[in-house]
């Protein structure tokens, strides 16, 4: 079991002007088999940096120092590795080469929507684990980076951001030559047909098929008692918009053309739960279309790796 | 671009003012062709040819067609960088400017969009919003604007609920905050937003 942060110490910051300090301790790196060579870290750090001073929104080229060691030795236990498969091997990786961190759990929707954006675009990137249950989103050091308490939030070497499709967008363009190179359109025109997808993800597909899979996979692991009606509403309004999806569906491959990009990306997280997770998953099997567009996004090797994130965390 | 802009919506749909103070604030033209959404024309054949979802607005340029109010102003203020008031930033500071554009999207519209006739969703609205607004008060006292030091989508998206909600209750949530307040003061007196707001008259 990959577990969350329990033991936190404040950062030291050693510099009055506050600059950019961070080294994980121990870092594993899971290396993929020969068929995708993608490095992914996986930290079981137990700090994290946080604190970013205003100037980082601002400018663009800080360069990160990482030096120094937070921490005590005596805080760090010897790592569990029973949840590592056979098949991967262990190399000790410096942190210097993982530029990209992402705050929260791979369980998040939110969060697993930029996991297969950086996977899509062969990004090395690490996990800093949130810990929801003690509340850990909602202290001082996180609303920081995260001002309304939620997740993921993200970090590179000179930016702070926070909303899942922003920080897509925002990998998307800095990595615009890596991986899948289309994700997010190649030209002005591409990339606005992929905006407005995202946007009635955002929008139209979001707000049912989540309230759904909160009543009907989370609320029961959280002990909250179901809202019927909410879910019959919500299911009532999800019909109509996959009745809009299966038309378009019928027209075209996926959602803005004839390419896998992020506007079918988008959709993944809350799908992969409304029909793993629900007794809902006929909304998408029952109609054709989108339950041909639906086996063929899920079996993306990007969202594959996010599920496996998930079962080992 | 040398094809006209179209723009299918109603005047007073907050999603097609959107479009048009973009449109406005790039000074550019286009032709809009009203949509009688009270005879259902939003859900004819014709319409959903180009919006899907049959709502409005919808955007038309050439063979381009878009839908989603806040795809179009994006497209508009990319695709027409030079011409007018410049709603994005370029490079690296664009990232943070998309981030307050998503959260306009998905923590202030939510709460702010729709009119709850009861009392419990009124408060539960407000109580949403109030929690919002706090953080734009923080947000604005280190930030002249959302996005940064100038005036950009992440702030012009906000125009047609802000608009809405200075005629009602929620007003105070706004006015009880310094910061939040001279920023509502500052973009609804923009001269583009102004023609907007006189096209509904």
């Amino acid at each position: 079991m990959l577990r969350y942060v329990t033991d936190k110490k404040q950062l030291l910051l050693q510099n009055p002007a506050v600059k950019m300090k961070f080294q994980a301790v121990t870092l594993k790196v899971r290396q993929r088999s020969s068929r995708c060579p993608l490095k992914i870290v996986e930290s079981k750090a137990k700090y994290r940096l946080i604190d970013l001073p205003e100037e980082h929104y601002q400018k663009a080229n800080k360069v990160v120092d990482i030096d120094g060691v937070f921490g005590e030795d005596g805080d760090r236990k010897e790592d569990n590795n029973e949840d590592i498969p056979e098949d991967y091997k262990r190399i000790k990786h410096s942190a210097l080469a993982i530029l990209q961190w992402v705050y929260g759990p791979p369980l998040s929707t939110a969060v697993s929507r930029v996991l297969a954006t950086l996977l899509e675009k062969d990004v090395p990137f690490q996990i800093i684990p949130v810990d929801m249950s003690k509340g850990e989103h909602k202290k001082p050091d996180y609303l920081k980076i995260q001002p309304f308490g939620q997740v993921p939030a993200f970090q590179d070497e000179s930016i702070s951001l926070f909303e899942s499709r922003s920080i897509c967008r925002y990998v998307c363009e800095k990595y615009a030559d890596k991986g899948n190179k289309g994700l997010y359109g190649t030209n002005p025109l591409e990339k606005a047909s992929i905006d407005q997808w995202v946007e009635a993800e955002g929008q139209s597909f979001g707000p049912p098929s989540g309230a759904l899979v909160f009543q009907l996979a989370f609320a029961p692991r959280m002990n909250i008692p179901q809202d019927q009606g909410a879910i019959k509403q919500n299911e009532e309004k999800l019909q109509k918009v996959l009745d809009i999806y299966e038309r378009r569906l019928g027209e075209s491959r996926f959602l803005a053309g004839d390419e896998f990009t992020f506007a079918d990306l988008s959709h993944l997280p809350n799908g992969d739960y409304l029909v793993n997770a629900t007794d809902k998953g006929h909304l998408f099997t029952s109609r054709e279309n989108v339950g041909r567009w639906w086996n063929e996004i899920s079996d993306r090797e990007s969202w594959k790796k996010v599920v496996e994130m998930r079962k080992s965390s | 671009m040398a094809e006209i802009m179209k723009v299918h919506g109603s005047v007073i749909s907050t999603a097609t003012q959107r479009v048009l103070a973009c449109l406005n604030e790039k000074e550019l033209e286009f032709e809009f062709i009203p949509v009688n959404m009270a005879v259902g024309e939003h859900k004819k054949d014709s319409f959903l040819a180009i919006n899907p979802f049959g709502q409005v607005p919808a955007f038309e340029q050439g063979d381009l067609k878009l839908f989603e109010s806040r795809a179009i102003t994006q497209y508009i203020a990319h695709g027409y960088a030079e011409k007018g008031t410049t709603l994005i930033i370029p490079g690296r500071p664009m990232a943070t400017l998309s981030v307050w554009m998503e959260v306009e999207a998905h923590q202030f519209d939510p709460p702010m969009f729709g009119i709850p006739t009861d009392n419990a969703a009124v408060e539960e609205n407000e109580a949403k919003l109030t929690k919002v607004l706090d953080v734009y008060e923080a947000r604005l006292a280190q930030s002249k604007y959302l996005g940064g030091d100038i005036f950009t989508l992440a702030d012009l998206h906000h125009l047609p609920n802000i608009s809405c909600a200075m005629k009602t209750q929620v007003k105070k949530l706004f006015d009880s905050r310094p910061h939040v307040s001279a920023w509502v003061a500052d973009i609804t007196s923009r001269p583009a937003w102004s023609k907007v707001v006189a096209m509904g008259k």
